[in-house]
């Protein structure tokens, strides 16, 4: 009876498992199988590289939102990756256990803050300020960047943070005792040793970038063309995907889901950056 | 075996520590002499590590941790308001109990603490790393491999490395805490061979368990207790010979004779 109970309870986990492995396997073929005809119709080159989007027209070409994804990711990653960084270590080493205290659960705060709300507090603070202060309609990569490195903020603090705490206490002792001051014992010998957390905290926080849709929607402006500056409009994947969805049908929808093909292997090729960079350990 | 030198390069006079409300050492008073091996022995949580760690102000880092009485580095303060500790922990190198090599190259193991002190140019580094491994008896054995992780050393050449490390930063004292219980036979004879080289220039201070290594290597021992209050302190110190046949203490002779600890 109990050898048949341990048998049962395992089997009812490998189920459950198997259950959300199979909701991705699910997703991945729905969209492949959704997507591909448009790659095969106007072709992968003229879909990546294409520079008009007008599905009324029959003109799929994604290069612009290619663009603007990997320039608003880019301009996140700049912005908030030091800033991130430079936190882990205010929050490790340096500082007192009273801010520590109240530190810790803001950062966690910031991390549940529902995206569309980061989007509202953009479109109502930041665009204005973009576009009374520096220039441009405001609705910009800029705008899109700022959002962007505050939401990859807790991640990359978190992370980042982690793998500091994951250092063995001796490696800061040893550098002490040699004369080292603390500033040159983090530089030096904690945040080499700290490094592959640190590349995947930033590379999972980038991740988080290039996948976020609602707040983006709401700051970019959302135009399709290829950017000047940073105070340009730009329509990313994702957003491409969150506006026209609605009302797409057709080959308009299959290019839709190809978008996400796209999406979907630019979010894979990070991923696994990150994995291969955490276990070369 | 050198002589105790005349000339006391570390004192500690009515020295008290404190982990915040904690007593951990009362009342010590000793003067370590000059290029000379000095053992401090007794049970585990006796506060050999504490005492060690006076010396070169790594109790610092723990919170709470305060020293009442004087220390004295060549006579001066080393709890002194002027006294900056990084500038002390040049002088006052230390090597742990277990090997920490840094995760880098063996060369920039080595080098680390003179490049951080302001030393650029790569030929003086590598004259210093040369040196340095040399002194620790390691240069014959990773000339060739200088470029290689100091990771894929074996744990008695790791320990060396660590020595070679404490070394590069031209220190006058070497701090050893246990430097050799994490290590075979074998290694622990090579680094108690270099303990015995580098007293000619170096003045060595060294924690251990292991009575025999005292014994060894040792020109004074210091026997440290925790008493009635559970506070660690000094119960005996004289010259090693000395203290090992002719212990003046009841609890010093009970200890070398093995009847506790």
């Amino acid at each position: 009876m109990r050898r048949f109970k341990e048998k049962l309870s395992g089997r009812i986990f490998f189920v459950l498992a198997l259950s959300s492995i199979s909701a991705l396997a699910l997703i991945t073929v729905f969209i492949v199988a959704k997507g591909a005809p448009i790659f095969v119709k106007v072709g992968v080159r003229d879909f990546v590289f294409g520079m008009s989007w007008a599905p009324g027209h029959g003109e799929f070409g994604i290069f612009p939102m290619i663009v603007g994804t990997l320039s608003v990711t880019l301009g996140a990653a700049v912005l908030g990756v030091p800033l991130g960084i430079c936190c882990s270590i205010f929050l490790t080493e340096f500082a007192p256990s009273v801010l520590k205290s109240v530190f810790r659960p803001a950062i966690q705060l910031l991390a549940g803050i529902p995206s569309v709300v980061y989007g509202f507090w953009g479109l109502i603070f930041v665009v204005p300020f973009i576009r009374d202060r520096i220039g441009g309609p405001g609705l910009s990569i800029l705008a899109g960047s700022v959002i962007l490195a505050i939401m990859i903020l807790p991640t990359v603090i978190m992370i980042s943070e982690v793998s500091i705490l994951a250092l063995p206490r001796q490696y800061k002792q040893n550098a002490l005792a040699l004369g080292l001051t603390h500033w040159q014992t983090i530089r030096s010998v904690m945040l080499p040793a700290a490094k592959s957390g640190i590349v995947a905290a930033v590379i999972l926080g980038v991740g988080r970038a290039v996948g976020e849709t609602m707040a983006v929607i709401m700051v970019l402006g959302n135009a399709v063309a290829l950017p000047k500056s940073i105070l340009d409009p730009v329509r990313t994947l994702t957003t491409n995907i969150g506006i026209e969805m609605g009302y797409a049908s057709g080959e308009h929808q299959q290019a839709l889901f190809a978008t996400g093909i796209v999406l979907f292997i630019l979010i894979m090729i990070l991923n696994s950056a990150a994995q291969f960079i955490t276990r070369r350990k | 075996m050198t002589e105790p030198g005349q000339k006391a390069k570390l004192e500690t006079k009515d020295l008290h520590l404190y982990y915040g409300a904690y007593h951990a050492l009362r009342d010590i008073t000793m003067d370590i002499p000059e290029r000379a091996i000095t053992a401090i022995i007794g049970p585990s949580g006796c506060g050999k590590s504490s005492l060690l760690r006076v010396f070169n102000r790594m109790n610092d880092l723990i919170p709470g941790a305060s020293v009442r009485g004087e220390v004295l580095l060549d006579g001066a303060p080393v709890y002194g308001k002027d006294t900056d500790a990084v500038t002390l922990r040049k002088k006052v190198g230390m090597v742990f109990q277990r090997p920490d090599v840094f995760p880098m190259s063996i060369y920039d193991n080595v080098v680390i603490g003179p490049r951080h002190h302001g030393i650029r140019r790569r030929r003086r580094l590598d004259e210093i790393a040369e040196k340095s491994l040399t002194r620790a008896a390691l240069w014959d054995e990773v000339k060739d491999i200088l470029k290689k992780p100091g990771s894929s050393l074996a744990p008695g050449q790791q320990q060396r490395l660590c020595i070679a490390r404490a070394l590069a930063v031209e220190p006058d004292v070497i701090l050893m805490d246990e430097s050799c219980s994490a290590l075979d036979p074998e290694s622990t004879m090579k680094i108690e061979e270099l303990m015995l080289d580098l007293a000619e220039k170096y003045t060595i201070i060294i924690v251990t368990h292991n009575m025999e290594q005292a014994r060894r290597v040792s020109d004074m021992s210091a026997f440290m207790m925790i008493d009635e209050n559970k506070v660690g302190t000094l119960v005996e110190y004289a010259p090693t010979m000395r203290l090992f046949a002719n212990p003046k203490d009841k609890r010093t002779e009970d200890y070398i004779t093995g009847r506790f600890g």
